[in-house]
C-alpha cells in the first residue's frame, strides 16, 4: 500500500481530529444551554490570555511533558505503561526525601539532586511491574494499575505516619528550605519595570521538560539501545532472532519509563508546591497516556501535545471560574480530545488516505485515457 | 463448440494504486485442469478471489456454463458450482471428518438427519472418485494430505463442478502430491473442471491441459501444456529468459566447520522436536536438509542460530558453542561466524516497519563501524553501507530510506542475503532461501549461495521445495519427526527416493 505524505499523517489528520473534538464540545456546551463562542473565547484568554495565564499553562504542559514522554519510551517497546501517576507520586517522595534531608548549599545543585531523586524512585516504581512482565509474564497494563493504588496507598501511610512534623493539621512534609526554591519564570523574566509571571507556578523545570524531549529523541533515533529498543517494539520475534536481550530491553524501557514520569515531581513538587502533599499528582500521569497517543510518541509530538493539554486543563479551569459551565465540561472536553486523536484515529485517517489516493490516481490517469 | 465452463472478460481490479488485475479475459473448458501460474503478486489469487467472491471486480464479466454470473460473495460462488480448496485450509481441527464436510451445509436445525444424509454421500463420493478417507476421524489426527482430501471432499459435497485449487502440494509430499494428482485426474474423468493455481512449472507440466501464465497482474499468455515448455514458461513468468538450473562445479570439501552430534530441541510445550540429530559440514560445502514443514527443520536452524535451546554438542571449527542459552544468543553465535537468513524473513529476518537501512544493520548493530562514538549509532555510516550492498545485490529500488514492508518479497530476501553473506561467514545457516520470492530472484540468490560455497563456506540449506535442494545441494539429509531419515548424495538418488524418506519410511540404513 502507498502511504500518505508525512505532512498529512502527522500534520493534518491531528488537526482534523483536534476540529472535530471541538465540534462536538460546542454541540454539548449548547446543548447545555451555554455560548460555545463565549467559552472558546473564555479559554484563550484565560489561558494564553496574559504571561499569568502562559505560566499556568506551561506549568501544566511540564508535568504532561514527563508523563507523556514516560508513555511514549515505554511504547517504543511496546510496553504500555499505565503507571506514570504512581511512578510521578513516588518521584515527589524522593525529592521530598533529597529536598527535606540533604542540606543543599544552592537551588541548582538541589535541582539536580532532586532529578536523580525522582527519577530514581520512580524507575524503582516501574521496576517491580517491569521485572514482573519480563520474568513471569505478568500483563503489564494490570500491573501498573495495580501499582498506582500501592502507591498512593504508600503515601498516605508516609505522610500521616511518617513524614508529617508534628502539630501538623494535614498529611504533608513540612515546606523544603526558602534556599533551594527553583527560580519561576517570574524570578527569570521579569525586569525592573514589568513583573511578568505575577502568581504563575511555571518554573525553570519547563526547561528541563524541553531537555528531556531532546534527550529522549536522541536516545530513540541515535543510540544502539534505542535501535534495539524499537526493534524489540515492532517484533519480538525478529528481536530474538537478532541477538537482542528481551529482559534487558523490557527493563530498561520500563525504568527509563519510570524515572522520566518521577522526574514531573521535580515540577509540582519542587517547583510549585514546594511540599509534598497528597495527590500531588493530579492525574497527569493518566493524561500523559493522552499526550503520548496524540504525539504519536515522539518527543516533539509530545511537546505539542502536552501543550495542547495544558492549555485544555489551563483553559478548562478559567471556564469553570467564570462560567456556570460546570467543572466536569472539562473533563468531557478532554475525553472528546482522546477520543478523537487516539481512539478514533481511524475515522479521520481513512477518509483522508482515499481523498489522497483518488487525487493522486486523477493526473495518473490521464496519460492513459490519452493512449 | 462447447461453451467454456468458465469465462472471465476484461476482469480489471485495483487496490489503492496498485493494478492487481488488468483486463484478464480468460476461458476454461469443462472436463479439463487448467494451470493458472504466476509469481508472488501476478495477481493470480485476486483473480481467483474475485471468481470466489471475495472480491468485487472493478471492471468485466464472470461467465458460468454460458450464463452471465454475478458472484457478490462465495454464498453465490457455491450456488453457481464452485468449490475452493485454499492453501491453508479451512477445517474445525477438533470436528470429524463428517462434521468438516456438513458445516455451513446443515439442512436443518436438528444435525443427526444431515449428518446420516452425508455419510451416505460421503461414501458415494469415495467411491466415485477414489477419495478415501474415514469419516469418524477428527481433523487433528489424520495427516496434511488427508486433510486436502476432506477439502476436496466438502466443495464436491457441496455439488461443485468447477474446483479452484491453490498452490495445493505446497504442504504435501511428494508422494502425496502425486496422490493429489491421481485424484485430479479421476475428477477430470468424470468431467469436473479443475483450476490448479501454482508456482510450480513442474506441476503444470505434469497435470493440466492448458495454462495460462500471468504476470504483473496481466495474462500475458493462454497456452496448450503439450505444446510448451518449462523454459518457455519461466520466460513468460518473468519476461525474461531464466536459469532453471544452477551452474556449479562440484564441491571441493576442505577442513570440518560444523559438527553436530546428538543434538535434541525441546519446546517450551515440551514437545521433542529434534531428536538426537548428528551431522558434519566442511567448508565449501551445502549440506541441503529435505523435509516437509514441521519435522524439526526450524527448531534446527533456531537452535544454531543461537534463539532456541537444545542438548548435545556442536563445534564450530572445532571449538564448542553453547547450547543452553546462558551465554549466548544471536549476537554471540555471529561473533563465531556463523550467519543466519531465517526461514521467515517477515517474522524474524526483517523489521517490516524498519526503513532498508536498519535492517542492513540488524543483528550487526554492534559493529564498530556502525558505530559514531560510544553513545551514538553513525546512520551515514549504515546508509551509505546500505546503498553499496543494494547495489551490488541489485534490491529494486536501490533506497536505503524504504521501510522493508515496501519491498516485493524477492528484494526483501534480498535484503537479508545480503546482509549475512556480506558478513563473509564461515558458516551459513539458510532457511526457505526463496519462499514467496520471484524466479528471477530465485536465480540470483541460489547463485549468491554457491558463490559463497566456492568461496570454501561452509552452508546449512534447508528447503520444503525438493527441487532447490536437488540443485543446490552437495548432500542431502532428509528430517522426519525430528530425526534425520538418512543421508544421500544428489546424483545418487531421485525424488522419488527422498520422497519416501520425507514421509517417514526409512531406506537401507544410512
Amino acid at each position: 500500500m502507498e502511504k500518505m505524505p508525512k505532512w498529512a499523517d502527522i500534520f493534518l489528520i491531528p488537526v482534523v481530529s483536534l476540529i472535530l473534538a471541538a465540534i462536538f464540545s460546542a454541540i454539548v456546551i449548547l446543548a447545555i444551554g451555554e455560548d460555545p463562542w463565549a467559552a472558546v473565547k473564555l479559554m484563550v484568554k484565560g489561558a494564553l490570555g496574559s504571561t499569568y495565564a502562559w505560566g499556568y499553562t506551561l506549568y501544566y504542559a511540564t508535568n504532561f511533558i514527563f508523563t507523556g514522554l514516560a508513555v511514549a519510551v515505554a511504547f517504543h517497546a511496546r510496553m504500555f505503561n499505565i503507571g506514570g501517576e504512581g511512578q510521578a507520586m513516588l518521584g515527589g517522595l524522593g525529592v521530598a526525601l533529597v529536598c527535606l534531608y540533604i542540606p543543599w548549599p544552592h537551588w541548582s545543585l538541589a535541582l539536580i539532586g532532586a532529578s536523580v531523586g525522582a527519577a530514581l524512585f520512580g524507575a524503582a516504581w516501574a521496576a517491580i511491574p517491569a521485572f514482573l512482565q519480563a520474568k513471569r509474564g505478568s500483563h503489564i497494563v494490570i500491573t501498573t494499575i495495580m501499582f498506582n493504588f500501592i502507591a498512593n496507598a504508600l503515601l498516605v501511610y508516609l505522610l500521616v505516619n511518617v513524614l508529617k512534623p508534628v502539630g501538623m493539621m494535614e498529611p504533608a512534609t513540612s515546606k523544603f528550605p526558602k534556599l533551594i526554591q527553583l527560580p519561576s519564570f517570574r524570578d527569570m523574566f521579569s525586569t525592573a519595570d514589568t513583573i511578568m509571571f505575577r502568581g504563575a507556578p511555571a518554573n525553570i523545570t519547563f526547561f528541563v521538560a524541553v531537555a528531556a524531549c531532546v534527550v529522549v529523541w536522541l536516545l530513540i533515533w541515535r543510540t544502539r539501545l534505542g535501535y534495539e529498543l524499537r526493534a524489540f517494539g515492532h517484533s519480538e520475534s525478529a528481536a530474538k532472532y537478532a541477538g537482542i536481550n528481551p529482559t534487558k530491553i523490557i527493563m530498561v524501557s520500563m525504568l527509563i519509563s519510570g524515572a522520566l514520569a518521577g522526574m514531573m515531581a521535580i515540577n509540582n513538587v519542587m517547583g510549585e508546591a514546594e511540599r509534598l502533599v497528597l495527590n500531588a499528582v493530579e492525574g497527569a500521569g493518566f493524561i500523559g497516556i493522552a499526550v503520548a497517543l496524540m504525539g504519536r510518541s515522539h518527543p516533539f509530538g509530545v511537546f505539542l501535545a502536552a501543550l495542547l493539554f495544558g492549555f485544555l486543563y489551563q483553559g478548562g479551569a478559567e471556564l469553570a471560574l467564570w462560567t456556570s459551565i460546570p467543572r466536569e465540561m472539562i473533563v468531557v472536553i478532554q475525553a472528546l480530545v482522546i477520543l478523537f486523536t487516539g481512539a478514533l484515529d481511524n475515522m479521520v485517517r481513512m477518509p483522508l488516505e482515499k481523498l489522497f489516493f483518488s487525487l493522486r490516481r486523477k493526473p495518473a490517469a490521464k496519460p492513459a485515457a490519452a493512449e | 463448440m462447447t461453451t467454456p465452463a468458465i469465462e472471465l472478460k476484461g476482469i480489471s481490479k485495483a487496490f489503492g494504486p496498485v493494478q492487481a488485475n488488468k483486463d484478464i479475459s480468460i476461458r476454461v473448458m469443462p472436463g479439463t485442469i487448467h494451470g493458472i501460474i504466476g509469481e508472488n503478486g501476478a495477481g493470480k489469487s485476486t483473480l481467483m478471489s474475485i471468481l470466489y467472491g471475495f472480491y468485487k471486480a472493478d471492471a468485466g464479466e464472470i461467465w458460468i456454463n454460458g450464463k452471465k454470473t454475478e458472484i457478490p460473495d462465495s454464498q453465490h460462488a457455491i450456488a453457481a458450482g464452485i468449490g475452493m480448496v485454499f492453501q491453508h485450509f479451512k477445517l474445525v481441527e477438533n470436528f470429524t471428518v463428517l462434521e468438516n464436510v456438513v458445516l455451513g451445509a446443515e439442512d436443518g436445525a436438528m444435525l443427526r438427519p444431515s449428518l446420516a444424509k452425508a455419510r451416505t454421500q460421503l461414501k458415494q463420493l469415495a467411491e466415485e472418485y477414489e477419495l478415501n478417507v474415514d469419516p469418524d476421524a477428527v481433523i487433528e489426527e489424520i495427516g496434511v494430505g488427508m486433510q486436502q482430501r476432506v477439502e476436496i471432499l466438502k466443495a464436491l459435497y457441496r455439488q461443485a463442478d468447477i474446483l479452484i485449487l491453490d498452490e495445493p502440494t505446497g504442504v504435501l509430499t511428494p508422494a502425496e502430491a502425486d496422490q493429489l494428482f491421481r485424484i485430479l485426474g479421476r475428477l477430470r474423468e468424470e468431467g469436473k473442471t479443475i483450476i490448479l493455481i501454482t508456482h510450480k512449472l513442474r506441476e503444470i507440466m505434469e497435470i493440466t491441459d492448458t495454462v495460462s501464465v500471468m504476470r504483473r497482474g496481466e495474462m500475458t499468455a493462454t497456452v496448450k501444456t503439450a505444446e510448451t515448455s518449462p523454459p518457455e514458461l519461466a520466460e513468460l513468468m518473468v519476461g525474461r529468459k531464466v536459469l532453471l538450473q544452477v551452474d556449479k562445479v562440484p564441491a571441493k570439501p576442505g577442513e570440518m566447520v560444523l559438527e553436530v552430534k546428538n543434538l535434541s530441541v525441546t519446546d517450551s510445550g515440551g514437545v521433542q522436536r529434534v531428536k538426537n540429530v548428528s551431522f558434519n559440514i566442511r567448508a565449501g560445502e551445502i549440506l541441503g536438509i529435505a523435509g516437509v514443514a514441521g519435522n524439526g527443520q526450524s527448531e534446527l536452524l533456531e537452535v544454531l542460530g543461537g534463539y532456541e535451546f537444545g542438548t548435545g554438542e556442536v563445534k564450530i571449527n572445532g571449538e564448542p558453542i553453547d547450547l543452553t542459552g546462558r551465554h549466548s544468543n544471536g549476537q554471540t553465535r555471529r561473533e563465531r561466524g556463523i550467519a543466519h537468513v531465517p526461514e521467515d524473513r517477515q517474522r524474524e529476518g526483517l523489521i517490516m516497519d524498519y526503513m532498508a537501512w536498519e535492517n542492513i544493520a540488524f543483528g550487526y548493530h554492534h559493529d564498530p563501524k556502525y558505530q559514531k562514538n560510544r553513545l551514538f549509532m553513525d546512520n551515514a555510516a549504515i546508509r551509505a553501507d546500505t546503498a553499496d550492498k543494494m547495489e551490488r545485490f541489485d534490491v529494486r529500488p536501490p533506497n536505503p530510506m524504504l521501510q522493508a514492508k515496501s519491498f516485493s518479497g524477492g528484494n526483501q530476501q534480498k535484503i537479508v542475503v545480503a546482509r549475512e553473506i556480506e558478513r563473509n561467514p564461515d558458516l551459513l545457516l539458510v532457511g526457505q532461501p526463496t519462499r514467496g520470492v520471484d524466479i528471477g530472484a530465485i536465480e540470483f540468490i541460489h547463485k549468491q549461495i554457491v558463490a559463497l560455497r566456492d568461496q570454501g563456506k561452509a552452508i546449512l540449506l534447508v528447503s520444503v521445495e525438493l527441487d532447490e535442494i536437488m540443485s543446490l545441494a552437495d548432500r542431502i539429509a532428509v528430517m522426519f519427526d525430528g530425526k534425520i531419515m538418512g543421508e544421500r548424495l544428489p546424483e545418487k538418488t531421485n525424488v522419488k527416493e527422498l520422497g519416501l524418506l520425507m514421509a517417514g519410511v526409512a531406506g537401507e540404513a544410512a
